[in-house]
């Protein structure tokens, strides 16, 4: 009885600390959002950095981009010729291809692989810095470390994700095309052709790179938050990378839901 | 006296457990002022405190006339750009050469001239005999040499105010000889004011003009090196402190030293178990 009592009883101080905690935490962040957005601007009068940490991160995450929007784009040229050829329709193949990527797994495919190669990169990085105490030496030498090393990463987080998601969506068109025009011999002319008819730079192209942004924005926010709050040890550093995957990837694939609903959702 | 930091009544603590209870310190411009003390009594906590990194509990830390409490973020800024910290580890930007690492602040806050910036750069990594490890990453450098590159990092903007945190550990006697001289002229020549936390005894008192010694939180010997000599007398803690030897270890015999040893874990006493119990 008494045992029964004192599991629900731990049960529920766990329950509390756990609450507890990702309450602090959360606040924590917001505070940090905060600190974070007065400094964007002001870390423009540097845009070298910027441009440098662009073509980091661009870099980090070019090979594993280029690699995945292939295959994706040689299994959507498979699926869509299967489940087009059944209605003779391959010839819609090219826009049927093209608008799963732009609209949908372009960003979405790329954000999660984003979040982990460079996203959980920048998070090592920046909990390192604080571990090895690079970040309180910029602060004793009256440099602030959100505007010299946070600010430009987020911006290159920002900048880097519509890139890298427009190449990824290139990439798998082409991997489209192989498939079904040089594989299984749809007309190279309808596959170009129905793209450029059917699709929509504004509803289309553009509502793509809306979410690539967005993604682009909360997976630099999250992974600059996370290494820097993270505990100086190395424990505290895996922690923080972990949770900068796990925290980036669910929240991109809720908003995707909210951004699809509100973009497409008639 | 003119004093360029003051500490009144300063505690510290870190959750419930104090750090610094009531300190008291004076530290004079322009001279070398030493805070010793055993490891973990808030050597480090106390030159944090000075840099305005951490905030006191209670008291008032003054630093060339500003409350390091209640000043501005720009006052702030503007003290720390006047001061130059050597860290304990070193702390170099691990993304950056070692030269580049001391180009860092003067990038930062001045607009000089590249090739102005690259003399600057030999001339301190010279100072502190590292002129052949500019173009070396701070991973390729043994911890005695990131921290001198991070010396010469510190000085790069000639700073007033020098705080080192251990500058001594792991420099080979040579080297040794080079940083002594280095921070005694510094302060000879350039009228700085010099921090230094160490707790190596003859370094450290064969430099400064004044020593704090610092023990569980409190104050427990200062004034110049001659003065600490005297308050050795009374002190059985100064006394162990200063002369690095435990009285119980030099009149250790060799029996002592193995029983010691052995309740340690380490090595397996030589002599058979019987025999050492009649040595007993
Ligand atoms: N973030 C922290 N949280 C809790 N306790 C801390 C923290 N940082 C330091 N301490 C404690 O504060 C005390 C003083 O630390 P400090 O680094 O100032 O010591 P120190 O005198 O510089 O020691 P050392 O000579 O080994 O460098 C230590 O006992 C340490 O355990
Ligand atoms: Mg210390």
């Amino acid at each position: 009885m008494s045992g029964w009592i004192n599991s629900l009883l731990a049960f529920l101080a766990l329950l509390g600390r756990w609450m507890l905690e990702s309450t602090q935490h959360t606040g924590r962040m917001i505070l940090f959002t905060g600190a974070v957005f007065l400094r964007l601007f002001p870390a423009w009068t540097r845009p070298r950095l910027i441009i440098q940490e662009v073509y980091a991160i661009g870099v980090l995450s070019l090979v594993i981009i280029v690699i995945s929007g292939g295959f994706v784009g040689l299994v959507l040229g498979l699926q869509g010729y299967n489940i087009l050829s059944k209605f003779n329709a391959t010839e819609s193949l090219g826009v049927m291809v093209s608008l799963s990527l732009v609209r949908e797994l372009g960003p979405v495919v790329t954000a999660l692989l984003f979040a982990g190669r460079a996203g959980s990169a920048m998070t090592a990085e920046i909990a390192l810095m604080k571990t090895t105490e690079q970040l309180s030496a910029m602060e004793m030498m009256a440099v602030d470390p959100l505007r010299r090393v946070v600010a430009p990463r987020f911006w290159g987080a920002l900048f880097a994700m519509p890139l890298l998601a427009a190449l990824f969506s290139l990439v798998g068109i082409l991997g489209g095309y192989l498939i079904g025009v040089v594989v299984l011999g749809v007309d190279p002319a309808s596959y170009w052709g129905q793209i450029q008819q059917q699709m929509s730079p504004v509803d289309d192209v553009l509502n793509g790179v809306i979410k690539s942004l967005a993604f682009g924005f909360v997976i630099g926010l999250i992974a600059v938050f996370e290494g820097y709050d993270a505990e100086p040890t190395s424990l505290g550093i895996s922690r923080a990378t972990t949770r900068t995957v796990v925290l980036s990837s669910l929240t991109v694939l809720g908003l995707d839901f909210i951004l699809t609903a509100w973009m497409f959702g008639t | 006296m003119d004093s360029y930091i003051q500490f009144e009544r300063v505690s510290f603590s870190h959750g419930r457990r104090v750090i610094l209870d009531q300190v008291d310190l004076v530290i004079p411009r322009g001279k070398i002022t030493a805070i010793m003390g055993p490891s973990g009594t808030g050597k480090t906590t106390l030159l944090r405190l000075i840099g305005g990194q951490i905030r006191a509990r209670s008291g008032r830390v003054m630093v060339n006339g500003l409350d390091m409490g209640r000043a501005s973020r720009s006052e702030l800024l503007a003290m720390r750009r006047r001061l130059g910290m050597l860290f304990q580890n070193g702390a170099l930007f691990t993304d950056l050469t070692a030269g580049e690492n001391v180009a860092f602040p003067l990038r930062e806050h001045s607009r000089l001239p590249e090739d102005i910036i690259q003399r600057i750069i030999a001339l301190k990594l010279q100072a502190v005999g590292l002129l052949s490890a500019a173009d070396q990453m701070p991973a390729a450098l043994s911890g005695g040499m990131s921290r001198r590159v991070a010396l010469a990092r510190a000085l790069a903007l000639d700073p007033e105010l020098m705080l080192y945190d251990e500058p001594f550990t792991g420099q080979d006697p040579i080297n040794l000889g080079v940083l002594l001289r280095l921070i005694a002229s510094l302060n000879k020549a350039l009228g700085l004011t010099s921090v230094l936390v160490s707790h190596d005894v003859t370094e450290a008192l064969s430099i400064a003009d004044q020593v704090f010694v610092i023990n569980e939180g409190r104050v427990v010997g200062s004034g110049s090196p001659e003065d600490l000599l005297v308050q050795k007398a009374q002190s059985p803690f100064l006394q162990q402190f200063l002369d690095g030897v435990p009285d119980a270890v030099t009149g250790q015999s060799e029996t002592e030293a193995r029983n010691l040893a052995v309740a340690l874990g380490l090595g397996v006493p030589t002599v058979p178990m019987a025999e050492q119990e009649s040595v007993q």
